[in-house]
């Protein structure tokens, strides 16, 4: 008989070691399922990890696309994360992504065709401030009435895309689009762009404030007094209060941060890759990036390296659609393996698994 | 009788763009790549788009070559697909859906030398970038006529997609001749904002029928509509959007219609290969064969299913344009005089209803 034993401590030997047993496995399993659709799987594998960073034909236009993809997961993804470790769950980063986005947006339509210096960083303020406003409600709801911020969160999501195609078709529609919905592109108003900052890299300010908010979370995390307060409101609350922790200052804070960077993600999309306002603007970056928050264990760099690997099965899997003809459904399969994987033998770490039959069978 | 606008500007980036290079005298082979907003398996939209692009392999045999990328995002992530695809050697990308106009565009101006081929959209900025379109309003005109006899409760319904002058162009054909044979008809419009999610095309179905619609017209790209009307045992009737959707036949599917893409994707990468592509802004309809109507069934009464075809040739002969004056708009100003026809510029930038239709378009 099969049973799992806690370990008195994680194990750091699987902590390190579990990701890369998970890729193993979803390859293998991966590997099944295409040889199953009559697809060579070494080539399947091959397409969608090594290609997109190694190809010749590929590579110099997919390795930066991988920080362009990456750059707003790991954004949202790290102020959802300081929320997590201190148990407030904001669900609705997608709703303050969008808010973000038309705050931004709307502060740089506002000057069109003004060219002044200030405009884009005064649109990223708004960007973070449309992001952290959105993130208030929730998070003053909770505060004074005691409300589910999971559900409220989730709810305003709802809220912001009715808001996002309100202002599509009408007071950001494009006076000169003919009558379509969505905005002026604002890739093609220089004052207001967010462009690749170094051609040939992806680079753009969104990634840049990436992994700077990486580099802000992991010290906050592990040097300053407020990285202990979140991390003891989690793990022990009433230890929390004894230690002089706020529950309601928290709150406030880890919604308003993860807000406000789920914003500036929203900011940097618009004005950068996605370039306007549009109906469907929101792609599920704010939902993604809550899976990409647990993948990386909450932990700063943990969140880097899952954002880059999450960017990667997108970038690949497009190209295994259309190099191999493999169905998209495949690719999404393929994609939920690893998840699956990832979560499941991270049981190793925390367990121990024995063969035969004790007393102590769990 | 295919339209073609060729712009000067455009012509002249042409001559630019062609100088030398190895289209002018035509390809050996030709990789045809297109790029999809739903699953091939939509039954609808794209399922047609794909349909048009087998053919493709169907006419030319070896000498073409296809890929395709399925559920693609309108936006960022759409350019990333076309820039990939650009990379793979594709030499002619066709771009399915409005929502990937700029995309289209962006790519279009970093790849001169291959062709891309956007589906309904208005944006050419670079000679290698051409539009095309069909003019489903003239379906609309023929669906509009079986609604307005066919309903009993006089309330009609219609499932938008999203609020662009192409839906809206429907939407106002389909009142404009249900209203002829029926004055008393009523229209309902439904916004789904989503060209596939068969879930909210279902529920958008069900909010139409509680309000006593028994004819639902829709501008999304699954069967789910027809799902739902089939669930009323005959009481409501529908169309086929994009494809024939030949499984709901006799009822609820009384008719459809059927987008048909092969024709032209033929002629352009004939072109290709041939060597006498050039820019083009193309908006086929019944005419040339790009709308289709699909059989009108026998839950349609023969007199009515008569005059519908009847309205069908018109259109193909050219006899019948569907929006003839006197029209006007919903504010009760005039938009078409006695006898006038609708410019296509009218048509390509519609933003307001007929006069009749209650609601407003979204905004």
């Amino acid at each position: 008989m099969i049973r799992l034993e806690k370990r008195p401590s994680p194990s750091r030997f699987w902590q390190a070691s579990t990701p890369v047993l998970a890729v193993v496995l979803t390859m293998i399993a991966g590997g099944l399922m295409f040889a199953a659709l009559g697809k060579n799987p070494f080539e399947a594998i091959r397409t969608i990890f090594w290609d997109p960073l190694f190809n010749p034909q590929f590579a110099s236009y997919s390795r930066p696309q991988l920080l362009v993809k990456a750059g707003p997961l790991i954004l949202i993804a790290i102020g959802l994360s300081l929320g997590f470790r201190a148990g407030i769950w904001n669900i609705g980063a997608e709703g303050q992504y969008i808010m973000g986005a038309l705050f931004g947006a709307g502060v740089g339509l506002a000057f069109y065709p003004a060219d002044l210096w200030f405009i884009f960083p005064l649109m990223v303020v708004a960007g973070a401030f449309g992001g952290w406003i959105w993130a208030m409600i929730p998070a003053i709801l909770r505060t004074k009435f005691n409300t589910n911020e999971i559900l409220v969160s989730l709810l305003m999501v709802y809220i912001a895309q009715n808001i996002l195609s309100s202002m599509s078709l009408g007071l950001l529609r494009n006076p000169e689009g003919g009558g379509f919905p969505g905005s002026r592109n604002l890739s093609q108003y220089p004052a207001a762009s967010n462009p690749e900052l170094i051609a040939g890299t992806g680079l753009h300010w969104g990634v840049i404030a990436a992994f700077m908010a990486v580099i802000a979370a992991y010290i906050l995390l592990q040097r300053h007094i407020l990285g202990f307060h979140i991390k003891l409101a989690g793990q022990a609350p009433r230890a929390a209060r004894y230690a002089g922790v706020n529950p309601t200052g928290l709150i406030l804070l880890c919604m308003g941060i993860s807000g406000a960077l789920a914003g500036l993600a929203g900011l940097f999309e618009v004005a950068g890759p996605a370039g306007q306002i549009s109906i469907d603007f929101n792609v599920g970056y704010g939902f993604t990036a809550i899976i990409v928050a647990f993948l990386g264990r909450l932990n700063p760099i943990g969140i880097l390296l899952a954002g880059l690997l999450m960017a990667l099965t997108y970038i690949g899997g497009e190209l295994a659609q259309f190099m191999l003809g493999l169905p998209a459904a495949a690719i999404q399969a393929f994609q939920g393996m690893l998840l699956f994987f990832l979560l499941a033998v991270d049981l190793l770490s925390n367990y121990r698994i024995r063969l035969g039959s004790t007393k102590e069978a769990i | 009788m295919n339209r073609r606008t060729l712009l000067a500007t455009a012509a002249l980036g042409l001559g630019l763009a062609f100088g030398g290079s190895a289209s002018a005298q035509g390809l050996d082979k030709v990789k045809a790549c297109f790029v999809y907003v739903g699953p091939i398996g939509d039954l609808g939209w794209t399922y047609q788009h794909h349909q048009g692009a087998l053919e493709l392999v169907e006419t030319y045999g070896d000498k073409v070559e296809i890929a395709f990328q399925e559920n693609v995002p309108e936006g960022a992530d759409a350019e990333r697909v076309l820039t990939q695809m650009a990379l793979s050697g594709c030499n002619i990308i066709f771009t399915t859906s409005f929502g990937y106009m700029d995309p289209t565009n962006n790519v279009a101006a970093k790849f001169p030398d291959i062709k891309f081929e956007h589906a309904t959209g208005y944006k050419r900025e670079h000679p290698n970038v051409s539009t095309y379109n069909a003019r489903f309003y003239e379906g609309r005109a023929i669906q509009g006529h079986i609604a307005g006899k066919m309903t009993k409760t006089n309330k009609i319904g219609y499932i938008g997609s999203f609020p662009i002058p192409e839906v809206v162009m429907g939407i106002n054909s389909y009142y404009l001749h249900a209203k002829k044979v029926n004055p008393d008809v009523e229209l309902s419009v439904v916004w789904a904002f989503t060209w596939f999610d068969p879930a909210k095309e279902a529920d958008s179905a069900k909010a139409l029928i509680d309000q006593g619609v028994d004819v639902i017209a829709s501008h999304t790209d699954s069967t789910a509509p027809l799902a739902e009307a089939a669930k009323t045992n005959g009481a409501v009737i529908g169309f086929g959007q994009a494809s024939d959707m030949a499984d709901y036949k006799p009822s609820p599917r009384v008719s459809s219609i059927i987008d048909n893409w092969a024709p032209y994707y033929v002629k352009r990468v004939g072109e290709l290969l041939d060597g006498t592509y050039e820019q083009v802004d193309s908006w086929a309809g019944i005419p040339e064969g790009e709308v289709e109507i699909g059989e009108i069934t026998d839950a349609v009464p023969a007199e009515i299913k008569a005059e519908a075809e009847a309205m069908r040739d018109a259109i193909a002969a050219g006899t019948y344009h569907p929006f003839t004056g006197p029209i006007n708009k919903q504010d009760g100003s005039v938009w078409l005089a006695e006898g006038a026809v609708a410019p296509d510029g009218d048509l390509l930038g519609m933003n307001f209803y007929i006069e009749g239709i209650s609601g407003e378009i979204p905004k």
